[in-house]
């Protein structure tokens, strides 16, 4: 009998082979012989009137072979980047939705706009070039801040989208929570940022392309985490070329976090660039360059209050927020604050009523879109942060106010007041093991110890939920979505039994290598060492929506899981055939085909050679082969979730804030590779103390420029300021998924950054602090103690 | 102007502007691209080496200083089929996700532990301050140094008896 490496599982990684020693193959290690070097011009404005382009002493300049401007794009008359989601406001009321030209025309409206690509046969060439390219601009006034944006007099980035608004957007029953609000007993009250972030994968992003005038065929490698999508809105919407001859390739992939989940200019511009200049053309971001184009995440400015009984059930939620959007609407832009964002705000508590409204808004900045947890984290924030605001307010322990509101375990399927309905869950069970395992009751002790040492500790809970395995297409579409989120996978069997599996999901970093192979293993009862998957290529696989929002093995693997159905559907009638006997008589386990209550059997592999040696074989009723397509549309979001317990130090001489403990216990459904599962945790753990203590976008509020534009400025997580983590599952399986999983890549960004400041907090709580804004830095705690409302010596009591 | 140097073990010479960096030369000219480039300002560590066995950047390396000297690249770590200990420590511990900056963590690694055979856990991460990564958490980085310094210890030992 074969060896079954299945669910539960934990083999080493079948990528790992290639990256450990230097044979990755990743967009920038790709090379042409007769390729020339692609170099962006971009806007140092934030905001300008575009008065005119001249290329002519570029265009002279040594090995220059094109200069591409917006005028070009508008004289072939190419289409500009198109926004997936059309969300509606208040009233019925669309999206503003400017259009987002490729190259700018007229305006640029970010430092980084592109406005000009020059091509020459060396990066040195190109760049001199670049530098020679004499653009006329006319300064305008920048805003940059969601409150200045919406003011009176503000600077305008559109004519015809008045105060900088994109959409007055609202989710909830306003009169039902007004009325929540009229009885309470009490109200807490919060307002908070949530700091904008940029994504910084490792790998820059990149793209080489190529045109092949003998038939008319395109071929653009790009570092994307969904290449079929790009294909298509690039071909069908941009370029307005035939999508039959369009062929996009997305390799090894280092990282995403969301930041390659767009369809980006750079990308139609070297495509289009490709054919117009008869040679292969290649780009590759540096790090800089990356600053200031990749889209960026979070950024909200957000008022909440939470009303609650006297005995502190939540009666309601209200919360107004501010997003950014930066200067255009990207790929999914206007869906992350709203449609990922308030049907969160129910947590894990049963609070009744709920309204959420959020002002979409235009500024001088970089897009923004998603990034690891995209709208989730920011809902957590929110709940998470005033849940504890209001235990303190009412003189309640936090953990006890919590448990008060929690939905008990029985009560799932759960509807919620905002759309979602829970089909599964345990945050009690979460709470109870994350409290052993992080030893609360140890933590007095510990602190005591680290005030006698003149240090404040403070420990920091985030019992939180997601919504993730994006999504279900008709649910999507209701919301605003302009495509499904289906996913596709076919698996091939070979004569020899030996799979490959052709999906439409992207790994760069989850495992799904490993992961997919283990659920062949498991399914068609195949060593798996006999399954390879293919992916991220638009001529190899069918089509599929990629990688993004926790969906890959929720959405994805539910397809392979499907084509693994349809593999054994169609390998049982090739059994009867074989082993005379009737289809409803033959059983399928570990790979054997057998005749019920006989000891007549089948392997797999005689069943695959049968298939392709059909000799013996029904080809009256049966095709010979053995391949099987499925594509599966989610029935429901899945919700992971769990409790985060953070534990924390600060030296209030320098205002550094170490985290001494760290303990997740989430539930991420059934676990197919708990190695990997932890890995995801751990990663995305890390992502979420990266907001919480050190990340942090910012722009000269005047000029708009990026100040935080490298990583001497731009602080990244490094290995001496995150923590060691004890993270494990508490899993309840997802009802609706048919492998039970839930997804596992957001988690640990969305419960995270609640708990690290929670702790924060409660370190200072002692001076008066009832809150602390992202990031925690050395620099903002030492002034919050500083400027504390009650004076250090008495607070040290 | 040539440039004369050791490189995995090779004798190569290099025909190149004074002014490319090691990474350049590497990437574009030698065709060993394991060594990525993951910023500007030599803060990620993506790019590291061993020259002469010590850990540098070679984002941050002008070619001629190669002259005569020995170049390991992380293409040059494995013995045929059989992984460095540091590179299989890496594989066992799940110490690394997207890859991309594995060859750089792997390469600082192997130097920290040639200065260090024994490292804590604090000696692990203060050591990798030259080194970012976005997607590990750093946490089974440092279980694979752990594994990786006692493996190598371990093939010491072995190498002597």
């Amino acid at each position: 009998m074969a060896t079954i490496t299945g669910v539960g599982a934990a083999p080493l990684r079948k990528e790992d082979l290639r990256f450990l020693t230097g044979r990755g193959q990743y967009v920038a290690d790709m090379k042409r012989l007769d390729m020339a070097i692609g170099v962006f011009v971009r806007s140092p404005h934030a905001h300008a009137v575009l008065k005119g382009i001249d290329a002519s002493a570029a265009l002279q300049a040594p090995g220059v072979l094109a200069v591409l401007t917006g005028q070009d794009v508008a004289a072939d008359g190419l289409g500009s980047l198109p926004c997936g989601w059309a969300i509606t406001g208040k009233d019925g009321v669309p999206m503003k939705e400017p259009s987002f030209p490729i190259l700018a025309q007229g305006k640029v409206r970010f430092v980084g706009d592109m406005v000009a690509f020059v091509i020459a046969e060396s990066i040195e060439q190109a760049r001199a070039a670049a530098e020679l390219v004499i653009v006329d601009y006319e300064e305008l006034p920048a805003v940059v801040g969601v409150l200045e944006a919406v003011s009176d007099g503000a600077p305008q980035l559109y004519d015809d989208v008045p105060g900088n608004l994109c959409c007055d957007w609202a989710l909830g029953d306003e009169a039902a929570t007004d009325a929540a609000f009229a009885k309470a007993a009490h109200v807490a009250r919060l307002s908070l940022i949530n700091n904008r972030l940029i994504g910084n994968p490792m790998e820059p992003r990149a793209a080489l392309a190529e045109y092949n005038p003998g038939n008319g065929h395109y071929t653009l490698f790009t570092t994307s985490q969904f290449p079929h999508v790009v294909r298509w809105l690039m071909s069908a919407l941009v370029l307005k070329i035939p999508e039959q001859k369009v062929r996009v390739v997305a390799p090894d992939v280092g990282g995403g976090f969301g930041v390659k989940q767009f369809l980006y200019g750079e990308e139609a511009v070297i495509t289009w660039a490709a054919k117009k200049v008869g040679v292969p053309v290649k780009w590759v971001s540096d790090r800089a360059e990356g600053f200031m184009s990749d889209r960026q995440g979070r950024d909200h400015v957000t008022e909440a209050e939470l009303a609650l009984d006297e005995n502190g059930k939540f009666l309601g939620f209200r919360v107004h927020t501010l997003a950014n959007m930066g200067g255009y609407l990207s790929t999914f832009g206007p869906n992350i604050p709203t449609n990922l964002y308030a049907p969160l705000l129910g947590g894990v508590y049963t609070t009744p009523a709920i309204y959420c409204n959020v002002k979409v808004v235009f500024t001088n900045t970089v897009p923004v879109d998603a990034y690891r947890g995209a709208g989730r984290p920011e809902a957590t924030f929110v709940v998470e942060r005033i849940v504890d605001v209001a235990a303190a307010d009412m003189g309640i322990d936090r953990v006890e106010l919590r448990r008060r509101n929690m939905i008990p375990k029985e009560a799932y399927p759960y509807q919620t007041p905002v759309l979602v309905e829970y089909d599964s869950g345990d945050p009690v069970g979460c709470l109870d093991r994350a409290e052993t395992v992080a030893d609360v009751a140890g933590f007095a002790s510990r602190k005591a110890a680290s005030r006698a040492a003149g240090r404040f500790r403070g420990l920091g809970y985030s019992t939180y939920v997601e919504a993730c395995g994006l999504a279900p297409s008709r649910f999507a579409g209701r919301l605003g979505a302009r495509g499904g989120l289906y996913e596709s996978a076919t698996l091939r069997v070979h004569p020899t039994g030996q799979v490959t599996v052709l999906i439409g999901t992207h790994n760069h970093g989850q495992g799904h290598e490993t992961t997919f192979a283990q659920i062949v293993s498991e399914r068609l009862g195949i060593p798996f060492e006999n399954v390879d998957i293919v992916f991220g290529d638009t001529d190899k696989v069918q089509f599929g929506m990629g990688t993004y929002g926790s969906r890959s093995l929720v959405v994805g693997g539910s397809a392979l899981n499907k084509a693994s159905d349809k593999v054994i559907a169609k390998g049982r009638k090739i059994a009867a055939h074989l082993l005379e006997a009737g289809e409803q008589d033959i059983e399928f386990e570990a790979g054997v085909f057998s005749v019920a209550g006989t000891d007549r059997t089948k392997s797999f592999v005689e069943i695959a050679l049968a298939a392709y040696v059909p000799h013996n074989y029904p080809l009256e009723v049966l095709e010979p082969g053995l391949e099987e397509q499925a594509y599966y549309d989610p029935i429901n979001f899945t919700y992971p979730g769990g409790a985060h317990i953070c534990e924390v130090e600060i030296d209030p001489d320098t205002g550094v804030v170490r985290i001494e403990r760290y303990t997740g216990v989430d539930d991420v459904g059934t676990v197919i590779n708990p190695m990997i599962v932890e890995g995801q945790l751990h990663g995305g753990i890390v992502q979420g103390i990266g907001q919480a203590l050190c990340e942090a976008a910012i722009y000269d509020d005047q000029s708009g420029q990026l100040l935080s534009g490298s990583f001497m400025d731009y602080c990244m997580p490094r290995a001496d300021m995150s923590p060691h983590m004890d993270v494990s599952t508490h899993s309840t399986p997802c009802t609706h998924t048919p492998l039970g999983v839930k997804g596992c890549g957001e988690v640990g960004t969305i419960g995270s950054p609640a708990a690290v400041i929670n702790a924060v907090v409660d370190a200072l709580s002692h001076l008066g602090v009832t809150h602390v804004d992202m990031p925690a830095t050395p620099n903002r705690i030492w002034r919050v103690i500083q400027n504390a409302t009650l004076p250090r010596a008495l607070a040290a009591e | 102007m040539p440039i004369s140097f050791t490189l995995n073990g090779r004798s190569r010479t290099a025909d190149v502007p004074s002014s490319t960096l090691v990474s350049d030369l590497l990437r574009d000219h030698m065709n060993l691209t394991g060594t990525h480039v993951g910023c500007d300002t030599s803060q990620c560590g993506a790019c590291v080496v061993l020259l002469d066995g010590e850990a540098v950047k070679s984002c941050t390396l002008l070619a001629p200083v190669l002259a005569g000297r020995s170049l390991t690249t992380i293409e040059g770590l494995a013995k045929g089929e059989k992984l460095h200990p540091m590179q299989e420590a890496f594989h066992t511990q799940h110490g690394l996700q997207c890859g991309f900056c594995t060859p750089g963590m792997v390469m600082t690694a192997i130097d920290l532990v040639n200065h260090n055979p024994v490292p804590t856990e604090a000696e692990i991460r203060e050591g990798l301050e030259g080194n970012i990564c976005r997607c590990t958490g750093y946490q089974n980085i440092v279980k694979a140094i752990q594994a990786g310094a006692a493996a190598m210890a371990a093939s010491t030992t072995a190498a002597a008896a």
